[in-house]
């Protein structure tokens, strides 16, 4: 619903607010995301970082790091994603309530990072479960974080109550150990390799002649 | 103080009649099948007291493509003492590439079991006489040891793409 805004702005001098129920929710949502308390390797120690008096993360209303899935709103994939360990980051996602958000943070939950030839890293958690916000660094410094962080917030404002956020939402396929690496080592509906197609030189094809 | 290698050799040699040992860098080499004895002479021998075992691993040495081979598989051992405060003594141990097997060493030192299972999953050394030999970092139903060299990795192509 729009709400002409110098009418809202006149009504607000007379002591009358008026909002949308989008706006109230997502600022609710926005102002009050607790991240799950779960770290894999050093990025871990930049966001604990981010968490203490220095930096300060309560600023953004997140200060709230929750031990259980069930009571976090957010998971910060921080640090590098080993093959072992990528059944349990599904698991935690899916047992996180809705609306629930990710950020992946660092080179290595993003794409393995420097280990991305490696025999036991996952390359990149959004093969497995959807992601909201990349940050890039490695690892990324607390301000970073914080950025993300505020994008994150941006993202959720311009949502509509009930839209998702992030793709599919519900159940996410949690991959089992195989001979020689997960199986099935990407989640098709969150991730597909890059097509060749969209980097053929056409130019270069002569046309046909007929067809 | 532990005495330099070309003098250790001998004394280790005379306490032990019938193995014969070698020096090759800064490291003694020990035939595989001595390696129990010269341990635990290393060991429990008072002049030497290497009571701490700080390293075991293995290292992959490929058939040389020039000079042919079936390429060779060293096992590492580190020795330090904590009683005499020397070390460390450097252990090589060389085995075929095709089927490393050797004794293992957990029964001198309690602190090899985890080395000696991680050197059996990374690079498929064998350590007969381990009470627990299972793979330690990879899990149970993988296939094939990665640290060796020339383990090809599932999705080593970096630029995927998709299925046609």
């Amino acid at each position: 619903m729009a709400v002409d805004e110098g009418l809202k702005g006149e009504l607000q001098k007379q002591g009358v607010y008026l909002t949308t129920w989008d706006q109230l929710v997502n600022w609710g949502r926005g102002n009050s995301i607790w991240p799950l308390q779960f770290g894999l390797a050093c990025c871990a120690i930049e966001m604990i970082a981010t968490a203490a008096s220095r930096y300060d993360i309560a600023r953004f209303g997140s200060e709230i790091f929750r031990a259980s899935p069930r009571q976090a709103d957010l998971m910060i994939v921080a640090g590098t994603v080993t093959k072992k360990m990528a059944p349990q980051v599904v698991r935690l996602y899916n047992q996180m309530a809705e609306p629930k958000y990710i950020i992946s943070m660092g080179a290595c939950a993003t794409s393995g990072g420097p280990f991305h030839k490696g025999y036991n890293v996952l390359k990149g958690i959004d093969r497995l479960i959807p992601v909201d916000v990349y940050i890039p660094g490695c690892p990324p410094t607390p301000q970073a974080l914080l950025e993300g962080l505020m994008k994150l917030q941006e993202k959720i404002k311009q949502r509509s109550m009930g839209d998702e956020v992030g793709g599919k939402q519900g159940e996410y396929t949690v991959p089992e150990f195989g001979k020689t690496g997960l199986v099935p080592r990407y989640n098709p509906e969150v991730w597909q390799p890059p097509s060749n197609q969209a980097v053929t030189w056409t130019a270069t094809v002569p046309p046909k002649a007929s067809s | 103080m532990l005495p330099p290698l070309e003098e250790l050799k001998p004394v280790v040699e005379g306490l032990l009649p019938g193995v014969s040992l070698a020096i090759e860098g800064g490291a003694l080499i020990v035939p595989a099948k001595d390696l129990a004895a010269v341990c635990r002479c290393l060991k429990e021998r008072e002049q030497f007291a290497l009571d701490y075992l700080a390293d075991l691993t293995a290292v992959d040495y490929l058939p040389d493509p020039a000079a042919g081979g079936t390429g060779r598989m060293d096992v590492v051992y580190h020795l330090y003492s904590m009683a005499k405060k020397h070390g460390p003594l450097t252990l090589k141990v060389q085995l075929p590439r095709a089927n490393p097997a050797v004794a293992s060493v957990t029964p001198i030192w309690r602190g090899a079991e985890f080395q000696e299972r991680e050197a059996y999953d990374l690079y498929g050394v064998t350590f007969e006489g381990h009470p627990d030999l299972r793979r330690i970092l990879m899990w149970d139903g993988f296939e094939g040891h990665p640290m060796r060299k020339d383990y090809v990795v599932e999705d080593q192509n970096v630029l995927e793409e998709r299925p046609q």
